[in-house]
């Protein structure tokens, strides 16, 4: 074996610029351009690779993306878990081993590279940069559109096209709808993505050649003929001494010719036109010579095989492009795409050789004419599979999994469809090439993900008083893209249980304070915005006052429970409406849908304002003590600003609307500041609050605040199934004031049953036992029962009540309403049974007395 | 020409041939259009549970080349409401019975699937699921973040990531399977039976009788008459259905998946996520095998659109770092119809010798047999299987939706 | 990513729009005046064509405005965008 770098020539590489770098432990000499693949077999090694399965020596076969072969890790001087030595630039300190086609994934992943997604626009994107490509992005670029050429390869093609944009080691992943493609450029290391719309997009991929099935065909050694000449050509590397040449069609001339020119012997062109074949190779390790099919045995170093040329069509076909047979060229051509999307040169056809359609050499058995390498797959396992009757090739594919290793079937998905056309004796084309699966080249999930990973995964929203949360030792939970204080611990440790409970009583029975800023908020405004309001809702908004505010509760299409909040009549054509944190967008794109494409006649106007807004809940019998001291100009006695009414002041000194409104059934005002004066306003009142032991709490002191009084949180006591009835809210319901939404679905068959499921209450007959939230429930006789077992509701919501210094539940219960003072068992993988009495889902403070202070 | 063929990739205990390829005959019992799993599980079933051979199935491509030969292979039954959890219950069981019956190896391995909640909600929701399940005899387990990592240690249970992991799902008789051999083997059974399978034979109408009643089906290769036909067409039901005038509650939208090059094995398990928005599983070859989201809009190209491959990328290394320098091999999309309650329709329709089973969503490969198994049922009685009752398409007029949105696997 | 031609905004890529289905799906004038069936129809029935129809797209990260476009879901091509409420 001593095949190496020829004393000049090479487009590629630049003789000035040597490095070395690592392959499997030995450290070889290269220069800058070389691919590894040209570094080894410049270095005279041609092998040293296995197949995955059988574990057959294996080389170089090919120059390109189509490599079944050779593949690599390399692990310095970055990390790439797999890559064909044929498409890995060889650089300074490299480091490689070779892979059997299955990688490996570090256990800790080297830090975090990722790049941005790019975007580019432009008139012309040119995919290839062959002559073709070349000649149609240099016209496009004098016509004065703005063009873009990529290039999967590393290549020099800068220097022949002018003023066009060029990126190479740069492969078009993927082809999308609306001339959307999706590149992959890689830069040492990193790599990163381009998203690419252009009006119109040229493919000039070319064409990728054929290998040919027959004994021994994967041996080292056997080549792609068109690679021995890109080894000549482009890297000055004479891939053998002393080649036979095994070929289906006239490419293979040049490539003899260019190989004799370098020096090395042609020991015979076997042309299957003329009856000639390579019936095995020869050899252990490394090709030693082949047995043509006529007996004769011929020493080589080298096979060059060219079995014809495939067009690359998987892009054209990834988006709907159609391909037709060619007798003659024997390969697939494209035939009918989109109308931005056209192919040039040998993608097209245009300058491929015709070839006989011959894919593989008969012989006694089959069992070492490899179909696809990288699979390990043979002629013989492609006729196991139609032999069992799977007469298509996609079915042979799913059998064998040829062609869907690593290089797509670029070597193998023609031979395959020839195979079984073949067998089943029906004409050459007739089983089309399998689907084409973008993406064309692997890419890292780091690169797809791009920069959206940790915090910029999803947007985190923090309100204006986050800060001094942080400070005060919050412990936050995500409510959609919010973080909210969930409790706020006394000192570091103290469990949620003990906070909760602190929290609680304090809002119970001195003062609370919580950051409600996360409620979304909407102005509608407009001559006929309380029209509209009242078809949004289930309740009236058109009566209420102006100064008022009123609970509403908003349903789907299908009845079932939305959204809910509270509206405050501004003025007679305008409020603002709360939603649920995580219901605010909802809702604002559901207000415009239906004023914008059912009302268009309604004159109102939707604006978000959520974020314009600080809103701090002020809870408990000490809250107007609170605020006096923080000083307000609001007149804050009951008389003169009684329950669910609204009034403009200040707060310490910072203009404030304040309201009436209570979750948790005490005395509560509602502070709304403008979002910049939030923190000042919270600090005023946590200050003002101090001598009042004012206490911070959370979403879970407010939960269970609100569960006491039996308000229900959309989304957690129900799940889209609720109509107002099964939540005991049918007071809510105004079937007076004409039609709303989701009015109409409460009268249907399954919506009317009396037994559907009711919110209730449940009180644990141990009251120190906390029922799960999730439990289900059973009837009483069923505490223990082995399943399966009916399940008759759930719960809903479950606490620790610091007021009612005992345990209490909320669920949804099959004819609850009817069962009020029965015994339920409530059932979770998480505890034992627990009996519990069906009550009201209303445990404190039942008249409503407290909420005036 | 004779080539010898070393049984390499089929198990000998498989039988010599597979389904023999059949021309269609003028005229059936049963009619079965839709060559994928739910049909030729139907056409198997019909053969094998009621002895209605006299069948046929058309399929208008190559067999089981529509969402069979797309999905992520997921089998698990531990949905929400009693009523979807028994009809999943009823296919998983079948499933565990299916290599021996089929006579087929379909690499079924029941390795557990993790589903992981994410925020406090989830977790509510995960236990009320975990604590219906095992109530309702399915297996099922919930697992603290400690507990998932143990389960499976490459899942990133750090509490400081945007959504830390809360606890999981376990159904531990969840798994996988082979999902080309399943169809496979369903075919090749049924053909044993006496089934005919017609491959790119295209539905193009529905003959009917005077009362408007089917009576068989005009198909690219034919007429083909038949007392029965039962629709089993997934993404291409609504194109069919609108042929006799019938509209459905469908919609039909591409489903994404991908697969990675292969790897040495770091997963035993299948892990989903509807908030960060994962499923995955690494198959025996080393393939990484994932699904995508849903995209938005309609479409019957089996395309869909990149932006949901990438955000799908950038949940999977979110919560598996290990995968940052993991590859992308392929990716492709199939064909789903999807309900308004994320829950299918199966059963007889207002059309006198129609019965339609579709609707399955991003959800029914795990249902095949189980589908089959009722649908067969269906037609051979002429009215609902018990565990098809809730399934008609009465549902949508009473309002007794069945809403999985939140077991479904995939977020809308 | 397909490329969603909004009649205020000109050609924008999908993702700063929300799907809204089959367009022309009418409100009732009278929901009461509906047998169960018939609103079942009008909450849930919807055509599902493979080829040419019009369908609703929400411009939500644009100019906010509903419209309805044709495409075919055969090919995704699209053809013309009409102003809701317009035809």
């Amino acid at each position: 074996m001593t095949s190496s770098r020829l004393p000049n020539g090479g487009s590629e590489i630049d003789r000035s610029k040597p490095l070395s770098f690592v392959f499997d432990d030995v450290e070889y000499p290269a220069f800058e351009g070389d691919t590894l693949a040209s570094a080894l077999l410049a270095n005279a090694v041609n092998g040293g690779f296995r197949s995955p399965i059988l574990g057959r020596p294996r080389g170089v076969m090919t120059s390109g993306t189509s490599e079944p072969n050779a593949f690599v890790e390399v692990s310095a001087p970055w990390f790439d878990p797999i890559v064909p030595a044929t498409m890995a630039k060889a650089v300074d300190g490299l480091r490689s081993r070779s892979l059997p086609g299955v990688a490996r994934l570090p256990e800790s992943p080297p830090p975090e590279r990722a790049l941005g997604h790019h975007h580019a626009h432009l008139d012309v994107l040119v995919v290839g940069g062959g002559p073709a490509g070349i000649r149609a992005a240099r016209r496009a670029t004098e016509e004065g559109k703005r063009v873009l050429l990529v290039d999967e390869h590393h290549w020099a093609i800068r220097s022949q096209v002018g003023d066009v944009e060029v990126l190479t080691s740069a492969a078009v992943t993927g082809l999308y709808d609306d001339g959307f493609a999706v590149v992959h450029v890689r830069e040492g290391g990193a790599s990163r993505l381009c998203h690419v719309r252009a009006r119109e997009i040229v493919l000039a991929p070319g064409a990728h050649e054929r290998p040919i099935a027959f004994a021994g065909n994967d041996r080292p050694g056997v080549m792609l003929a068109g690679a021995a000449a890109d080894y000549l050509d482009r890297f000055g590397v004479r891939p053998g001494e002393r080649a036979v040449i095994f070929t289906t069609n006239d490419s293979s001339r040049a490539v003899a010719a260019a190989l004799a020119a370098a020096g090395a012997d042609i020991a015979a062109v076997l042309d299957v036109r003329d009856g000639a074949a390579v019936a095995e190779t020869l050899g252990e390790d490394r090709v030693a010579g082949v047995r043509a099919a006529d007996g004769r045995t011929l020493e080589c170093d080298l096979l060059c095989v060219s079995g014809g040329w495939n067009p690359v069509i998987q892009l054209w076909r990834s988006v709907g492009g159609t391909v037709r047979y060619d007798a003659t060229l024997a390969c697939f051509l494209p035939d009918e795409g989109p109308p931005w999307l056209s192919v040039v040169g040998s993608a097209a056809g245009d300058g491929i050789e015709p070839s006989a359609a011959f894919w593989f050499v008969e012989g006694a058995e089959y069992s070492a004419h490899f179909v696809d390498l990288q699979r390990d797959q043979t002629v013989a396992d492609v006729a196991g599979a139609v032999q069992r009757g799977l007469r298509n090739v996609e079915h042979v594919k799913r059998a064998t999994y040829i062609g869907t290793a690593v290089d797509q079937g670029r070597t193998s998905g023609a031979l395959a469809a020839g195979i079984v056309d073949h067998l089943l004796g029906t004409d050459r084309g007739a089983q089309g090439p399998s689907n084409p699966r973008p993406p064309w080249e692997p890419i890292p999930f780091r690169v797809l993900a791009g920069p959206y990973g940790g915090d910029l995964f999803d947007p985190v929203r923090t309100t204006p008083i986050h800060g001094w949360h942080i400070e005060h030792r919050a412990v936050f939970e995500n409510v959609g893209q919010w973080k909210r204080p969930w409790y706020f611990p006394a000192e570091p440790g103290e469990s949620l249980e003990d906070a909760v409970l602190r929290e609680c009583a304090a809002a119970r029975t001195g003062v609370a304070m919580m950051d409600a800023s996360t409620l979304g908020k909407i102005e509608v405004v407009g001559a006929d915005a309380a029209v509209f309001l009242d078809r949004m809702y289930t309740n009236a908004m058109s009566t209420l006052g102006v100064g008022r505010i009123r609970y509403g509760l908003m349903l789907g299409q299908d009845g079932m429970a939305f959204d809910d909040g509270v509206a405050m009549r501004l003025a007679e054509d305008g409020y603002l409406v709360t939603t649920t944190t995580g219901g605010a967008a909802r809702v604002l794109d559901r207000f415009e849908e239906w004023l914008q494409t059912e009302w268009p006649d309604l004159r109102v106007y939707c604006t978000s304002v959520t974020e314009q807004w600080a809103t701090i809940a002020v809870v408990g019998p000490l809250t107007r003590e609170v605020l006096r001291a923080a000083g307000t100009d609001v007149d804050i006695s009951n008389e003169a600003f009684p329950f669910m009414t609204w009034r403009d002041g200040h707060v310490a000194g910072l203009p404030a609307r304040l309201a009436r409104v209570s979750f948790s059934g005490e005395l509560a005002v509602e502070v709304n500041v403008a979002g910049t004066d939030g923190l000042r306003a919270w600090k005023a009142l946590f200050d003002a609050g101090a001598s009042f032991g004012i206490m911070p709490y959370g979403t879970e002191a407010m939960h269970v605040l609100r569960a006491e009084k039996g308000f229900v949180i959309v989304g957690q006591d129900t799940d889209g199934t609720q109509t107002p009835d099964d939540l005991g809210m049918s007071w809510i319901v105004n079937t007076k004031k004409g039609d709303f939404i989701g009015r109409r679905s409460l009268h249907r068959r399954d919506t009317t049953r009396a037994d559907r499921k009711h919110l209730v209450g449940l009180l644990p007959e141990e009251p120190g036992s906390l029922i799960a939230e999730g439990a289900q429930l059973v009837e009483a006789a069923e505490a223990d029962a082995a399943p399966p077992v009916a399940t008759i509701g759930h719960v809903t919501s479950s606490y620790r009540s610091a007021v009612l210094d005992r345990t209490f539940a909320l669920a949804l219960l099959t004819g609850g309403r009817s069962r009020v003072g029965e015994t339920v068992v409530a059932r979770s993988v998480t505890h034992d049974p627990i009996p519990a009495t069906v009550t009201e889902p209303v445990f404190h403070d039942p008249e409503g007395t407290r909420r005036d202070g | 020409m004779q080539l010898s063929h070393p049984e390499r990739n089929t198990p000998a205990s498989e039988p010599d041939r597979y389904w023999r390829p059949a021309e269609p005959k003028p005229s059936y019992e049963v009619v079965i259009v839709g060559g994928g799993g739910h049909g030729l599980a139907t056409a198997y079933y019909l053969a094998k549970n009621h002895g209605i051979t006299d069948v046929c199935v058309v399929e208008k491509g190559w067999l089981a080349g529509g969402n069979v030969a797309r999905n992520t292979t997921v089998i698990r039954s531990n949905y929400l409401w009693d009523e979807s959890a028994a009809i999943y219950e009823h296919s998983l069981k079948l499933w565990e019975g299916l290599e021996e019956d089929l006579g087929f190896d379909l690499q079924f391995s029941q390795r557990g699937v993790l589903n992981l909640a994410h925020d406090l909600g989830d977790v509510r929701g995960s236990l009320r699921r975990v604590n219906a399940n095992v109530l309702g005899g399915i297996d099922a387990e919930w697992l603290t973040p400690d507990d998932v990592a143990a389960f499976c240690p490459i899942i990133n249970v750090a509490p400081e990531v945007r959504y830390p992991v809360l606890g999981a799902t376990l159904q531990r008789r969840g798994g996988v399977a082979r999902h080309d051999k399943m169809a496979w083997g369903f075919a090749t059974r049924a053909s044993d039976l006496g089934v005919d399978i017609v491959e790119h034979a295209e539905v193009t109408g529905f003959l009917r009788g005077p009362d408007g009643r089917v009576e068989g089906v005009e198909t690219t290769r034919g007429d083909i008459r038949a007392s029965k036909v039962g629709l089993v067409a997934a993404g291409h039901t609504s194109v069919l259905a609108s042929m006799v005038g019938l509209r459905l509650p469908l919609q039909s939208h591409p489903l994404q998946a991908l697969v990675s090059v292969l790897f040495e094995p770091v997963l035993d398990c299948v892990v989903m996520s509807n908030a960060v928005h994962v499923y995955v599983s690494q198959a025996d070859k080393g393939e990484l095998v994932m699904g995508a989201g849903i995209d938005a809009y309609n479409s019957y190209t089996q395309r869909g659109s990149f932006h949901v491959i990438e955000h799908q990328m950038a949940a999977a290394v979110e919560l598996f770092p290990i995968f940052a320098d993991a590859k992308v091999l392929r990716t492709w999309a199939g064909v789903v119809d999807v309900c308004p309650d994320a829950s299918p329709i199966v059963g007889p329709t207002r059309v006198e010798g129609l019965f339609i089973n579709c609707g399955w969503g991003t959800g029914g490969f795990k249902a095949t047999p189980g589908s089959g198994w009722v649908f067969a049922d269906t037609i051979a009685h002429g009215r609902p299987h018990p565990l098809g009752e809730p399934f008609a398409l009465e549902r949508f007029t009473t309002g007794a939706l069945i809403d999985e949105h939140g077991a479904a696997g995939v977020a809308h | 990513m397909l490329l969603i031609p909004c009649p205020w905004c000109g050609q924008r890529d999908e993702n700063e729009f929300r799907y809204g289905g089959q367009a022309g799906i009418a409100y009732p004038a009278d929901p009461d005046a509906l047998t169960d069936e018939e609103w079942a129809d009008f909450l849930f029935m919807r055509d599902n064509p493979k080829g040419w129809w019009t369908e609703r797209w929400y411009h939500v990260q644009g100019c906010r405005r509903w419209f309805d476009l044709e495409r075919n879901t055969a090919t995704n091509e699209t053809r013309r965008t009409t102003p809701e409420g317009e035809s």
